[in-house]
């Protein structure tokens, strides 16, 4: 295997380790400390600052896990990296 | 040895077909004692039959799935598919406390308890993103296993077995306990003997089969907990608001809370400033301390070994990945339901029992009074005679006046919600499946740590197969009665350190991890120098500022509470690592090519020298 492609294919996935960090930060923490303004919003009696950490950002958790599993398959096979099927 | 790899094939691809099957039978189960509730049945009975039954099939499992290859015995022959292996990870991390706890912490702190929900959940990003898929790659047994090759050998592999029972054994004797209380409850045995019950039930999911039968004993016990936690509350919505999705109904609970709260004041039945209102944020911790206790409740889920070894069992990298989406999927459907059930719960007690005169009290009040889970007036709530007599010259139940335990927030809903027994013994049976397979995982983290790391690894090296199985079985054989003497003889002091298992592994295990798969640089003597200072930073802190016997109650430093000592470990673990790594000379090629082999999904395992297939 040529090394220039496994440094591409590992830049790669570095940049997209660092970009689902960033949203699990987001997710994690930033958003939290908006909680009270977010809470002046109400939906369905949800106050959002309150909804966000007891659902929102689970749900993003969720989702962003999936999402990375594809895409890391993605950069994987791009490369030639991947596992056989 | 043909035969049985065949037979084991057959099975995964026909394992919708079996816990179908399983699931429709537990429904039929439910459904039969419900039936036989009509007619006339004793509760004790039902709950007899509830615990009986449910046992007898996870020990049936877990005999099916006997075996005597070591690769089965440690991986599960790394053949569980993602979604399963999801669902299984999901009863191994879901707790008793989780269960029977959760919903009560909610109910008692509000926002501030969202901490741990969201540290709970948060932390599997990481487990995706940075550490499972490799750990899977390298094909490690254990944790300590993966540090050993990665770091040099035997010291980095103690260090992590040090982490790892720090981390695992007071946790599993709190799960023990959990199995203790839930068979006194509905089998009505002393609790000691329950807990030696319990622990025979662990044992027979664990022992013949090792990960294999605890893999498939986890999915089952992972379906009847996650039906036990959903249908009250279910009901109870369906009930309340008329449509039975409390998730996106408890909304309505929510307002009809905070405009109680505000009358209650207004109503005399509390006094301006003691009410704690369910929405607002800091009312018991400081922002400081909320954060810190969801980061570090995050960073110990992606450190802890009974978790990542979950990973260790799937067919592929891309299998881990993915799995790790399942299993917060799972875990995502209990802690999404929580904040409903401490919603629904808190409405109730606004609305039905502060502020309503003495013999007006509803009758779940009294059952869970009479077990000393509901106080008024400072006395359990037996009877209306107890609660006048506590409550002498009160005519109304104030805010003050009354207190209920944490786990009796989902054991009391069925209750409340009018139901009849057979769901309470349901709920049983859900917080007993919870509290075994999370002790399952844990024996088995903690014995094989210690069959494979301490006993193969640094002590016997040429011991064959079979010996290596009977070791493996009698250790866990003797920490799980270790764990059950712990648990009916130790003082209840010790369950506080369970708090402590989050930060422990967080800094003792983390920055090493992280550092050995995406930093090709970090060397053996950074890593060891990294874990010892990580680790002890935490247990100084958490020891410093513990309440007598276990620490010396020391104010904290920069007001960080005890169960977020992690925050200072991490720090200094992550740079002793990297300072050292810099002072001392590089890693060889060599180790390297391997950190390189571990990114990389291609190829064979990595360790027992690929070999593991001829096994």
């Amino acid at each position: 295997m040529a090394d220039a492609n496994e440094e591409a294919w590992w830049a790669k996935t570095k940049g997209l380790m660092y970009i689902c960090l960033a949203i699990w930060a987001v997710f994690g923490y930033i958003i939290h400390l908006f909680v009270g303004p977010l809470n002046n919003i109400v939906i369905f009696g949800f106050p959002l600052g309150f909804y966000m950490a007891a659902q929102g950002s689970l749900i993003v958790f969720v989702v962003l896990i999936f999402l990375y599993s594809y895409r890391q398959d993605a950069i994987d096979r791009a490369h030639g990296v991947a596992e056989e099927d | 040895m043909a035969t049985q790899q065949g037979g084991g094939s057959d099975f995964i691809n026909n394992l919708g077909k079996i816990y179908g099957l399983y699931t429709g039978g537990f429904a039929a189960f439910v459904i039969l004692l419900a039936l036989l509730e009509q007619v006339g049945v004793p509760d004790q009975y039902l709950g007899f039959m509830f615990v009986g039954f449910t046992i007898v099939v996870y020990a049936m499992i877990g005999i099916l799935s006997r075996t005597m290859q070591v690769s089965e015995y440690y991986v599960a022959g790394r053949t569980v598919p993602a979604f399963y292996n999801g669902m299984a990870t999901a009863a191994d991390w879901m707790s008793g406390a989780s269960f029977l706890a959760m919903a009560g912490t909610l109910y008692l702190l509000g926002y501030d308890g969202l901490a741990f929900v969201l540290g709970w959940t948060g932390g599997y990003v990481l487990v995706a993103v940075l550490i499972a898929p490799y750990l899977r790659k390298f094909g490690a047994y254990t944790v300590p296993d993966f540090l050993a090759a990665r770091f040099g050998g035997n010291l980095a592999r103690f260090l992590g077995i040090i982490v790892l029972l720090a981390a695992s054994f007071t946790y599993v004797v709190a799960q023990i306990r959990g199995t203790g209380l839930i068979a006194e409850r509905f089998l009505g045995i002393p609790y000691d003997i329950g807990v030696f019950v319990g622990i025979a039930g662990i044992l027979l999911c664990s022992m013949l089969g090792g990960m294999r039968a605890v893999t498939w004993t986890q999915v089952a016990q992972y379906i009847v907990l996650i039906v036990a936690y959903l249908l009250p509350v279910v009901i109870m919505s369906a009930q309340r608001t008329g449509v039975p999705i409390p998730q996106l109904m408890y909304g309505e609970a929510l307002q009809a809370i905070t405009s109680l709260e505000q009358s209650m004041v207004a109503n005399g039945l509390a006094e301006a400033g003691t009410v704690k209102e369910h929405l607002q944020p800091y009312q018991t911790y400081d922002p400081v301390n909320f954060f810190a206790l969801i980061f570090c409740l995050m960073i110990g889920t992606a450190s802890l070994p009974h978790v990542l070894m979950r990973y260790f069992t799937t067919p592929s990298v891309r299998e881990a990945r993915r799995s790790v989406g399942w299993s917060l999927l799972f875990i995502f459907i209990l802690y999404f339901t929580a904040p409903a059930y401490a919603a629904f719960g808190k409405w109730e007690v606004y609305e039905n029992v502060i502020g309503k005169g003495l013999a007006d009290l509803p009758e779940w009040v009294y059952i869970w009074g009479s077990a000393g889970k509901v106080k008024i007036c400072g006395a359990a709530a037996a009877s209306l005679e107890a609660v006048q007599q506590a409550c002498a010259g009160k005519e109304v139940v104030g805010l003050a006046d009354f207190s209920i335990a944490k786990d009796v927030v989902v054991m009391a809903t069925p209750e409340i919600a009018g139901l009849p027994f057979v769901i309470t013994g349901l709920v049983g049976a859900g917080g007993l499946a919870a509290a075994l397979s999370t002790a399952d995982g844990l024996l088995l983290a903690m014995a094989n740590a210690l069959s494979h790391d301490i006993y193969y690894k640094m002590l016997d090296p040429n011991a064959p197969t079979g010996r290596r199985l009977v070791m493996a079985r009698i250790i866990l054989f003797g920490v799980a009665i270790l764990g059950a003497f712990t648990a009916t003889l130790a003082p209840p002091d010790i369950l506080k350190l369970v708090a402590w298992a989050f930060s422990l592994a967080a800094a003792g295990n983390f920055p090493a991890l992280c550092l050995g798969i995406w930093w090709k640089r970090c060397t053996t003597q950074g890593a060891i120098a990294g874990m010892i200072a990580g680790f002890g930073v935490t247990l100084a802190y958490l020891i410093y500022t513990a309440a007598p016997p276990l620490g010396f109650a020391n104010p904290p430093i920069f007001g960080i509470a005890n169960i977020s000592a992690g925050i200072f470990g991490l720090p200094v673990g992550f740079i002793v690592m990297i300072l050292v790594s810099k002072m001392t000379p590089e890693p060889s090629a060599e180790m390297q090519k391997l950190v390189d082999d571990v990114r990389r999904p291609k190829g064979e395992v990595i360790a027992h020298g690929g070999a593991e297939a001829k096994q």
